[in-house]
């Protein structure tokens, strides 16, 4: 019989995202994703001095502000082929990195580890087996029987006082959790754990941004922290030292706990490597530049088309046509006015409400295209197109992750398994650890440019009358940013922002086909439609943050998951 | 290397989003504290946005966390609105406020590590309107000096009085 689930929300975090899932013989056979909020962000701006943008656009999203106000500032520079300092170059660089490690070690441990992660179950672990299994995977010097018998009776304590109710999306007892107890009770010391290593990454963030959630050190042009290496007040050298102190601290975490973490989760749960594919065609920028305009990277990036690493286009710079030409947007199943795909550029963002419609219009977003076709995006999407490209770092942490995993699992894991829910999560452990080289490379790209004496850190904008077109885009913890604007006599006329989240959760397209959200749900075993938490594993692999593919409240719906006989 | 900087025992947090009418007010609220008043050394305000888990680090280890924000509480708009104690919980399970689910996890995740902060206490408004606008509508712009005065109200009762002036 089939059964109907609508799941709302289904993000832990900011933003409404509704997941309805027909279900036949225990299995998911058709999937709608659908955000459930309207973003307007794009009438809010027209008119506006292009220079304020990203202090608003910062504003749409409540989980990564800094990547709307970095890719914003790109934009405009784009639009006015403005090159910016190196220093600035790699202070934005080192902000991206610090932000993008704290957001991966938050998404796994503390935003998406409790669907897989049993806590209950932790306590009936013995610490000393858990710390010698430990023992066997890392050398963590921290998983030791003292500490983990700490976070067992404070687990007790929490679990006895009932105020597990705090934790009001956990699925804990579910025949889907497969950990035994004392890797449950490792995970869980390692989610506390990283608490303390995700707020030294945060620091980094604070420091060079002057401030948290909201940086304020940016400016179309380059940045606006003053460099003085023997003043208090500017970024001098005891800062930028104490910033490498931080920098150091997070090492040990990333790849002796996260990467070793994702590796036995996975060789638990190698039959999800089954799950969750979905759309195969990756798309992924470039990140961290080298230069001043953006025509050399640390990091590739490019497009795979039908998880295909012999596929790869590689894109290779800020004025990409092949990434500026490829994008377009469909209405056809969104709760906008218009037909056909249309340029960002062209963009319009004029509602038009209907009910939820199965086979019409059922989302708030939009449904993203690169050149005709749907594409995944995200720390999935980036680790196979750097895998492609060649990049070593890359490779290396690949190769040792799927290595770990197939020795705990005692069975080669092929690389095709990445192709799935939990190579979604095996991938962003990847990714932390890359962008953490990446991160100490652009602290000594810093260092040794101030060195030779260049203290430069803006270029002064200037606004030509008539009209100018430009993109700017970020490889994004969630994947592809891209911001689009068109500025007329020094004021925006237009401005679209093309969201990781939108990419993903997406809805049907104008030729009907599925979003990876959609597409990677059908197949999905669902055990008990009433606690689907098959579809919300799948679903949170992606990292779902719909705050900043839309935006509008929808207050006082308590209501989680709706399950209808069909 | 110390790491960590001096800890202030009060955190007045402003949340909201500035961009949709309303929904920005406990931000507008913060705003008009910081012009208004000096605030005495153990008081720390702070623009928190719609951000949640990247308020862990701020919100942990707190006597006193003092939330200002829009309240859907079904009461009419402009109803002042303090929540404290028991009815806090309610406040996040209840999504009355739309970047609740973050809010709650940051709250969960800092009950599991034992650095929630002792005392918890919501003010706000019941918004009017939650448009696209960078602007208050008119009865919550004129209704924000109520929201300032609670805030003032209770700092004084957590034995931290601020004074007129401000920077």
């Amino acid at each position: 019989m089939a059964t109907r689930i609508t799941v709302d929300p289904v993000t832990r975090i900011e933003g409404h995202l509704r997941i309805d899932c027909e279900v036949n013989d225990g299995k998911v056979t058709n999937a709608w994703s659908s955000g459930q909020m309207w973003r307007g962000i794009e009438l809010i701006l027209q008119g506006r001095d292009p220079r304020d943008a990203w202090i608003f656009t910062q504003r749409i999203c409540g989980v990564c502000t800094t990547v709307h106000a970095v890719v914003s500032v790109r934009a405009v520079e784009n639009a006015l082929q403005l090159e910016i300092p190196m220093n600035a170059q790699y202070i934005r660089n080192m902000i991206i990195g610090a932000h993008c490690v704290h957001d991966h070690i938050v998404h796994f441990y503390h935003l998406s580890a409790l669907d897989w992660v049993d806590v209950v179950s932790a306590l009936g672990a013995d610490p000393a087996a858990t710390a010698k299994l430990a023992s066997t995977l890392s050398e963590w010097p921290r998983n030791t029987v003292q500490e983990l018998t700490e976070v067992q009776t404070r687990l007790r304590t929490l679990v006895e006082s009932g105020q597990l109710g705090i934790f009001a999306n956990g699925y804990w007892g579910h025949p889907a959790m497969k950990l035994p107890p004392e890797v449950n009770l490792l995970a869980a010391a390692h989610y506390l754990q990283a608490l303390e290593y995700q707020r030294k990454a945060n620091q980094i963030v604070s420091i060079l941004g002057s401030k948290t959630p909201h940086i304020q050190n940016l400016a179309v042009g380059g940045v606006s922290n003053p460099i003085n290496l023997d003043s208090q007040s500017t970024l001098s050298l005891e800062r930028l030292y104490y910033i490498k102190g931080l920098i150091d601290e997070l090492a040990d975490f990333v790849s002796q706990v996260y990467l070793v973490d994702v590796a036995a989760v996975g060789a638990f749960y190698a039959d999800w490597t089954a799950y969750g594919a979905g759309v195969t065609n990756y798309l992924c920028v470039p990140e961290m530049p080298l230069d001043g305009k953006g025509t050399e990277f640390e990091l590739p990036g490019g497009y795979i088309t039908n998880g295909d690493l012999d596929t790869f286009q590689p894109i290779t710079s800020f004025q990409d046509t092949f990434f500026e030409n490829g994008v377009a947007e469909s209405s056809k199943h969104a709760w906008y006015e218009g037909s056909g795909a249309l340029h960002p550029y062209d963009g319009e963002t004029v509602p038009e409400y209907t009910d939820f419609q199965d086979d019409g219009k059922y989302s708030w977003v939009k449904a993203p295209t690169f050149n005709g076709v749907r594409a995944q995006v995200g720390p999935l999407a980036n680790v196979l197109c750097m895998a492609a490209a060649g990049h070593e770092p890359t490779q290396r942490h690949l190769n040792t992750v799927v290595g770990t995993a197939s020795a705990l699992a005692g069975a080669e894991i092929p690389l095709t398994a990445l192709h799935s829910t939990i190579g979604r999560h095996a991938a962003r452990a990847i990714r932390c650890a890359v962008i953490y080289e990446s991160l100490q490379n652009q602290w000594t790209l810093l260092m040794e440019n101030i060195g030779s004496g260049d203290y430069e850190t803006y270029n002064r904008p200037t606004f030509p009358k008539g009209e100018q077109r430009g993109f700017g885009f970020h490889e994004a913890p969630r994947g592809v940013l891209s911001h689009w604007v068109v500025i007329q006599d020094g004021k925006i006329a237009n401005y679209q922002a093309v969201v990781p989240s939108t990419w993903n959760a997406g809805p049907r397209d104008e030729n009907d086909e599925l979003g990876p959200y959609e597409a990677s749900l059908v197949g999905n075993p669902v055990a008990d439609p009433e606690l689907p938490l098959e579809v919300l594993r799948t679903v949170h692999s992606f990292d779902p943050c719909l705050a900043c593919a839309i935006h509008m409240v929808d207050p006082r719906k308590k209501e989680i998951v709706r399950v209808k006989a069909l | 290397m110390n790491t960590e900087p001096s800890r202030c025992p009060v955190l007045v947090l402003g949340m909201g989003n500035l961009l949709l009418e309303d929904e920005g007010l406990g931000i507008r609220a913060l705003e008009l504290l910081q012009q208004r008043y000096e605030f005495p050394a153990g008081v720390e305000l702070l623009d928190g946005g719609t951000t949640g888990m990247g308020l862990l680090d701020d919100m942990s280890r707190r006597e006193h966390l003092l939330v200002l924000d829009a309240c859907q509480t079904g009461d009419p708009p402009g109803t002042l609105v303090r929540l404290a104690g028991d009815e806090v919980p309610v406040y996040f399970d209840m999504r009355i406020s739309p970047h609740q689910l973050g809010l709650s996890d940051v709250l969960a995740t800092l009950e599991l590590s034992g650095e929630k902060p002792a005392d918890v206490i919501v003010l706000g408004l019941v918004p009017q309107s939650l448009e696209m606008s960078l602007e208050l509508s008119g009865l919550i712009a004129e209704q924000l000096d109520t929201l300032v005065g609670a805030a003032v109200t209770e700092l004084e009762r957590l034995g931290y009085p601020v004074e007129s002036g401000g920077s």
